[in-house]
């Protein structure tokens, strides 16, 4: 466990950086993130999986994994790829402030 | 090292329902987790991204102790094709993709599909028999040199 400031904002990460608390994320943040994370601009189409990520994490308790991202975010798994290309679920996870997403698939 | 795998090597070499998963899930896994991937099919392996194949693929129900039905059972007409199909029933519940689209959704994710060579050439078969997503027919030479600087896993 360590402490991030992300946007003038002190926020609490795992060991491997994904936030503990999701309601401590804002879309400032979010920017900054995927900046660290090599990601330039967020577009609307990043925007679309975030949201969606935080969506299914309130409803669900987890994130999805690439395969349910791909069915349903309405985002297609080789453009997931293109967007966040250290792997959709968890770079897209950590961007949105939600645990890393659990399943094999 | 870091600790970190950053690249992985799979090599298919079954071709049943059984040999055939756990490498496509370890593929589209190791996408996933942001590393770098590729699956090499080799003999029986071949099956999986064979045209003709890819949508019958059984699981073993002779040999295989693990069914735990007699082999005099298992080896009935029809066996196979039940287990497959009660198998294939209960990977839909858990939203695993059957073989064909697993394969065109590893394809999707960039990681890279091939073909063995020597095992092409011994059933006979060209780049038109396998699906559009393996790149290429390669040698162990080739495979080495791709697989260079990460992991490989035989399966």
């Amino acid at each position: 466990m360590s402490t991030a400031t992300y946007a003038g904002v002190s926020v609490e990460l795992n060991d491997e950086g994904f936030f503990v608390d999701p309601n401590q994320w804002t879309k400032d943040i979010a920017v900054e993130l995927a900046k660290a994370d090599g990601i330039e601009e967020l577009t609307s189409q990043h925007w679309t999986v975030l949201e969606f990520m935080r969506k299914e994490y309130f409803e669900k308790g987890t994130g999805p994994t690439v395969r349910v991202l791909g069915k349903t975010s309405g985002v297609s798994v080789k453009d997931l790829y293109l967007l966040f290309p250290k792997g959709p679920a968890k770079m897209a996870a950590r961007i949105a402030g939600i645990p890393k997403p659990k399943g094999c698939i | 090292m870091d600790g970190k795998i950053t690249k992985v090597s799979i090599i298919v070499s079954k071709g049943s329902l059984e040999g055939i998963y756990p490498a496509l899930i370890m593929a589209n896994g190791a996408r996933a987790e942001g590393m770098d991937a590729n699956l090499f099919f080799t003999f029986f392996g071949l099956d999986a991204v064979n045209k003709k194949r890819i949508e019958h693929i059984k699981v073993a129900t002779v040999g295989n102790p693990a069914m735990h039905i007699p082999t005099l059972i298992g080896g009935l007409p029809g066996m196979s094709g039940l287990a497959t199909h009660m198998m294939s029933k209960t990977m839909d519940k858990l939203d695993i993709p059957p073989i064909p689209e697993f394969i065109e959704m590893i394809g999707d994710t960039g990681c890279g599909m091939y073909a063995c060579k020597a095992s092409v050439d011994m059933f006979n078969l060209t780049k038109d028999d396998f699906v559009e997503q393996v790149q290429d027919i390669i040698t162990v030479g080739d495979f080495y040199d791709m697989a260079a600087g990460g992991q490989i896993i035989f399966t």
